[in-house]
């Protein structure tokens, strides 16, 4: 449902992301992998319509996200790096205005709110004003965002950065409850979240991908001729990042 | 066809409802306005000799809008991109289903709807002419329709170059400073600066920006189409360069 091809985005005749091509279809969760700066947000950016790209193409659901960019952001979810939201509004407010400009209406409206506030679990905050929210809060409220319209794609960028560890259990639960009716991406710098809820994994370094990776029946990861035991992914990434940093 | 405009709309209203509840989020709404309708009452009054003049007009009170507002207006329009851009939630604001021009028109309606309540509540002003003697009220119709487009263009100023920083408070001077340049275009001040070198038809294409020299007619009720459609354009082509900008400055 994301195809990806050839996508290309230069700053200034810097290339932060220099050919990158993926496809993920329905129920696969696809990891982003790699340092930071490596592009891993620009190619999101792109995905989401946020950054037109310098060529290549993305498609989401067929649709060319440059070519008719309104209907490709109806079918995408996104939480930008960092879960952005208007610090003035309360949770419950910024939910009713993302349900506006997406037009839900009625009983639709009051179910996709409904399901999305329960799903995120932040029925206790719903009246607080996201300023004072919690880390934690704040990005459920970013993630309630993404995922109020029951977007075929969802495109997490971070999304369990800076929350701790039972947060971070319950997003991941949150993802993978999801997975199966959607084509996912979410980029992290934690390995081991890759190998709880990932279906596949892409390394990215300097802008390109680098390895792209499937778990293994018994256990553990390969990419490419690369093998990595169960828990021993950082080996791996190690291994191909550094190369390309050096 | 039909859909894309439907859609495009919904956002924008959306967007307008959001901008407009937000001036009222804070005390900021309420400060403006109280200190708004008291500078624009000691403009008029003291400054201005409303019941000296003996005169039952509101031609002191709208004199003094194009300074007014030349101030006043940067205030509503500095937070309108500089805000998003500083937290980060232009990004959130621009992958949802809304059209650039779409949010650019939503964010700058809200902050003119937000001026013409301002404006609307100096009706005591009106009244109290009205009870004094017998005004022409078409005249302060119309001197409340022109002011409220000349409003707008501040706003549009101010709009645009709210886009092009991530500080509220440059957005702030630029707009004072930009505003000051189209507010006298037509004075001495600056025609004298060009009247030296300058051909006659770019001292007359200055002049003819001057808001001061435009509103002045418009002070004393007279709307010609003319300054309607300069103020209308004028806004317009300010918005356009507002949705340029958002568009350059995504990627930095």
């Amino acid at each position: 449902m994301i195809e990806i091809e050839a996508l290309v985005k230069r700053f200034d005749g810097f290339a932060a992301v220099d050919g990158v091509s993926l496809t993920v279809g329905r129920g696969a969760v696809l990891g982003f992998l790699g340092p930071n700066g490596a592009g891993k947000s620009t190619t999101m950016k792109m995905i989401a319509g946020f950054l037109a790209p310098t060529s290549g193409t993305a498609r989401v659901c067929g649709i060319d996200v440059t070519a008719d960019p309104l209907e490709a952001k109806r079918r995408i979810g996104y939480l930008p790096e960092g879960a952005p939201a208007y610090p003035d509004m309360t949770a419950g407010d910024f939910l009713e205005f993302i349900a506006d400009v997406r037009g839900l209406k009625g009983a639709e409206r009051r179910k996709c709110l409904a399901d999305a506030i329960e799903r995120v679990e932040i029925g206790p905050v719903l009246e607080q004003s996201i300023e004072t929210l919690s880390k934690g809060f704040k990005r459920r409220v970013g993630l309630a965002q993404a995922i109020l319209h029951d977007p075929p794609v969802l495109i997490l960028d971070e999304p369990t950065d800076g929350l701790d560890p039972n947060q971070k259990h319950h997003v991941r639960q949150l993802i993978r409850a999801m997975a199966p009716a959607k084509a996912i991406v979410i980029s992290t710098h934690i390995l081991e979240e890759v190998e709880a809820i990932c279906t596949r994994a892409a390394i990215i370094a300097r802008g390109r991908v680098v390895a792209d990776g499937e778990p293994l029946a018994g256990g553990g990861w390969r990419f490419g001729n690369l093998r990595a035991e169960p828990g021993r992914l950082e080996g791996v990434f190690r291994a191909l990042t550094a190369e390309t940093q050096a | 066809m039909i859909g894309f405009f439907r859609h495009a709309f919904v956002g924008t209203c959306a967007i307008f409802a959001r901008e407009f509840r937000a001036y009222f989020a804070t005390p900021v709404a309420y400060v403006f306005i109280v200190v708004f309708l008291a500078v624009s009452g000691l403009f008029t009054f003291y400054l201005g000799n409303l019941f000296d003049r003996g005169q039952a007009d509101l031609r002191p009170f709208f004199s003094f809008h194009p300074w007014l507002y030349l101030v006043f207006m940067p205030a509503i329009s500095m937070r309108l991109w500089a805000e998003e851009r500083r937290s980060g939630t232009l990004e959130l604001l621009m992958t949802l289903p809304v059209g650039l021009l779409g949010a650019v028109l939503g964010k700058f309606l809200a902050a003119w709807a937000f001026a013409g309540m301002a404006l609307a509540l100096t009706f005591p002003t009106w009244l109290t002419v009205a009870y004094l003697g017998d005004p022409d009220h078409g005249a302060i119709i119309a001197g409340y329709l022109g002011s409220l487009l000349m409003a707008g263009s501040y706003l549009a100023i101010g709009a645009c170059l709210s886009a092009a920083t991530k500080n509220q408070v440059v957005a702030f001077i630029a707009a004072v400073a930009v505003g000051f340049v189209f507010t006298v275009a037509g004075a001495p001040l600056v025609l004298d600066a060009l009247s030296a070198w300058a051909p006659r038809v770019l001292i007359d294409a200055v002049a003819s920006f001057s808001f001061l020299v435009r509103f002045q007619a418009i002070a004393t009720g007279v709307l010609d189409a003319r300054d309607l459609v300069f103020f209308v354009s004028f806004a317009a082509t300010w918005l356009f360069a507002n949705a340029v900008l958002v568009e350059i400055k995504k990627s930095g």
